[in-house]
């Protein structure tokens, strides 16, 4: 497993260098020269402060120089200085905008991948029955709806109309104004007491899935759940949290929109996966035999065909990972959520070539980082992995 | 019985049918005779068997709607029924839109507030008393008559736009989905042929081009250059095409490779190219068309989903015509102006949609293993 590991790393830092080489010299290389357009040739701009910023900004060295300067500060977490926010150094803007997409991103992926592994593995136990076809084509349907409008309409309907959530944007002006607090700060602590409770829970549930006595077992989880919630509880609101909660409730509840919407639109494919999945494993012997050793339908669905048709879908989330990240950026955009799509977006319109530059890289690196994730889950999910690496 | 008796006459045609193309096969003369008979052999067991299919041919229908869309502006233009000047979808004007007649409740002198058109209509520049009824043309106007999807905000015909777009978008589509399988079936099987280091070359290309998020990709390469459709729909054929594609195609090819027929045409003289071109990619083939279909859903969303965000230089398209519905306002306000709201949103996704359809119904023809019991 660990020399599986080494390789796949060696090999993901290697794309990422031919990513990151083909994207810098794309930008910033190629014969339209955005450089040139952008300050000597901008006529807002005296020519001799143009060529101040040039000069400061390194852009008169040679190609190559600039290149080799570029990914070595990468590396060292240094990532140049943004052209339209001048003085204000690009690993600055993407400090503050990274964690707000991997919060979204992280958050989205996990629902709707388990909605959809749910969703998928009832509809091919009821193969055959009423309202298959209304599922299946209403899930194509929306597998293959056109995401910005329909992530408007979701606005309309939910915010305009029904005034249920708030529009857009990332929180509410308004109510911050006086605030104590700065919104990263919030946000940050947010983002790490959520993250250190859903590792908590998972790890009862996955202790609790291990005992294989079950009174323990359900002891183990409900009384672990409790506890964790009641910690979460108490933390928020408790003496420490009593302030800051109304601006972290803001917060969340500017990201639950976006999350539906990323959710709803993607969940279908996972769905109709599972589906054909399950109906391959519903076919194998093993199956026979759990029914006819008089196994409960519950328990042969969810433990025995289940789990073998989780395989081909986990397989499944290694291209999806790219989708995902695509769906990331449009939601971005519709949701004006102050993320790393919206920098991309906004960079590469605005002709801001050191923030596009890094932020179509960190969003390699975070489909690469997804990858080698669920190539190591692929591992410990699937022994004969395991067993052919080690050897 | 009666049923019985109306049904038995269909197997002995399709039996004849059979009969008379196996004595085509076998009576004809040169190579291309035998190939367009077993060609069209072929294509009738596949449209057999996806014709079970309902949701592959619903799939169908709707593009064969959306065909017809994109073909009627011409006939429209050409038989003189539209004039260019009022329906052109880019440069059309209606020149006398549809008024309503509002009665003044109220004037306003700030020539800068904004006001509800139902409420209070007037400006600095109306002269008016509370109390006069005035005529107020709409535009966007609602559907009527002589416009039946309405117009938009600048009096152009909406089902003239939908029309051209669906004329773009299968254009895109279709370019880019050749593009893809062209290179696809090229590369899948050159390097499932030659193996070694161009494959080892290819594959990591295309493990690169997978992992990163295509619109992200299309997003950078639009600050390089501007767009125009085309140029869009060869960068997706060549992403995908060198992508997803080629790993599939590539698979399907060594399954290819090893078959004897390839064994007998090298024994018998064949060269490299001739093995590739003769022999793997007509093998390879009928999966690449699976292919096609997904791609068109792609290219199709894609090309919308750029033009919504602004980064593509096209005329008129469906994403555009959404892009402008929203940059006006008019989208968050749903179902009052919904002849700008929804034509275009439900034209993406139902033509996706169909095109994604046929897709799944092809790969239950070409998977046997998805067929059902």
């Amino acid at each position: 497993m660990g020399k599986y590991m080494a390789r796949r790393l060696f090999q993901s830092v290697l794309l990422f260098l031919v990513f990151i080489t083909i994207t810098w010299f794309l930008l910033y290389a190629l014969p339209g020269d955005i450089v040139t357009q952008k300050f000597r040739t901008n006529p807002n701009i005296p020519p001799e402060a143009a060529e101040t910023a040039i000069r400061r900004l390194g852009l008169d060295r040679p190609i190559l120089e600039q290149f080799w300067t570029y990914v070595t500060g990468f590396f060292r977490g240094d990532f140049g200085v943004s052209f339209n926010q001048y003085p204000r150094p690009v690993t600055e803007i993407i400090a503050e905008r990274l964690p707000r997409t991997i919060v979204l991103f992280l958050t989205a992926i996990v629902t709707y991948y388990w909605a959809g592994f749910i969703a998928g593995k009832y509809l091919a136990w009821r193969r055959g029955k009423r309202g298959e076809m209304a599922i299946t084509v209403g899930g194509v349907g929306l597998l293959t709806v056109f995401y910005p409008w329909f992530a408007l309409m979701a606005i309309w309907l939910l915010s305009a109309q029904l005034g249920l959530l708030p529009i857009s944007k990332f929180l509410d002006p308004t109510e911050w104004r006086n605030a104590p607090f700065s919104a990263n700060e919030v946000f940050m602590r947010l983002f790490w007491t959520v993250a250190i409770t859903s590792a908590l829970l998972f790890s009862v549930q996955y202790a609790a899935n291990k005992i294989r006595d079950a009174a323990p077992a359900r002891a183990i989880r409900l009384g672990g759940t409790v506890l964790v919630i009641v910690g979460f509880v108490f933390y928020w609101w408790g003496a420490g949290g009593v302030e800051i909660r109304p601006f972290a409730g803001d917060i969340a509840e500017h990201l639950v929109l976006p999350v539906l919407v990323l959710t709803l639109v993607n969940f279908a494919g996972i769905m109709l996966l599972t589906r054909s999945s399950m109906l391959e494993t519903m076919r194998e012997d093993f199956i026979l035999t759990a029914r006819a050793k008089g196994l409960p339908e519950k328990a042969v669905r969810d433990r025995h065909a289940a789990r073998t048709a989780l395989l081909p879908v986990t397989t499944s989330l290694v291209l999806a990972v790219a989708t995902v990240i695509d769906g990331g950026i449009i939601t971005e955009f519709v949701f004006s959520w102050p993320g790393m799509g919206e920098i991309l977006i906004s960079s590469v319109t605005s002709e801001d070539i050191p923030l596009a530059v890094t932020a179509f890289s960190f969003i390699g690196v975070m489909a690469l980082v997804g990858h080698f994730v669920v190539d190591m889950l692929y591992g410990v999910l699937d022994p004969r992995i395991r067993v052919s690496s080690s050897q | 019985m009666t049923d019985l008796g109306q049904r038995a006459p269909e197997p002995d045609l399709e039996a004849n049918a059979e009969a008379v193309e196996s004595q085509e096969i076998a009576k004809a003369q040169s190579l291309w005779q035998i190939r367009w008979a077993l060609l069209r052999r072929s294509f009738r067991n596949n449209w057999k068997l996806f014709r079970r299919n309902r949701i592959g041919i619903a799939g169908l229908v709707i593009i064969g709607f959306f065909a017809t869309l994109a073909i009627a502006p011409s006939i429209f233009f050409a038989t003189g029924f539209w004039s260019t000047s009022v329906y052109d979808p880019v440069t059309g004007l209606e020149p006398n839109p549809p008024s309503q007649q509002l009665e003044i409740v109220q004037t306003v002198t700030d020539p800068n507030t904004q006001i509800d058109i139902r409420q209070v209509l007037v400006d600095g520049r109306i002269n008016g008393n509370i109390g006069d009824v005035i005529d107020v043309t709409l535009q966007p106007a609602p559907p009527y008559g002589k416009h039946w999807l309405g117009t938009d905000p600048l009096g152009r015909d909406i089902l003239s736009q939908l029309m051209y777009g669906a004329k773009a978008a299968f254009g895109l589509g279709i370019l880019a989905a050749t593009v893809t399988v062209l290179i696809g079936t090229v590369v899948g099987s050159v390097a499932a042929f030659y193996g070694g280091k161009i494959d080892a070359f290819l594959m990591r290309l295309a493990d690169l081009l997978i992992m990163v998020p295509g619109l992200a990709i299309l997003i950078v390469i639009s600050a390089v250059v501007r767009f125009q459709l085309w140029h869009l729909a060869v960068v997706i054929g060549i992403l995908s095409g060198f992508g997803g594609v080629a790993i599939v195609l590539k698979s399907q090819a060594l399954a290819v490779k090893v078959k004897p027929f390839v064994d007998a045409a090298r024994v018998a003289g064949g060269s490299n190219a001739r093995l590739i071109v003769a022999h793997i990619i007509p093998n390879v083939m009928p999966l690449s068309f699976l292919y096609m279909m997904f791609t068109v859903t792609s290219a199709i969303q894609s090309e919308a989903t750029l033009s919504f965000i602004g980064l593509l230089n096209v005329d008129m398209s469906w994403g555009l015509m959404i892009q402008l519905a929203n940059n006006q306002g008019y989208l968050l306000q749903g179902g009052r102006y919904w002849w700008m709201v929804f034509p275009a949103g439900l034209a993406v996704t139902f033509i996706a949609m169909a095109f994604f359809l046929v897709g799944r119904a092809m790969d239950e023809v070409v998977n046997p293993r998805l067929r059902k019991r």
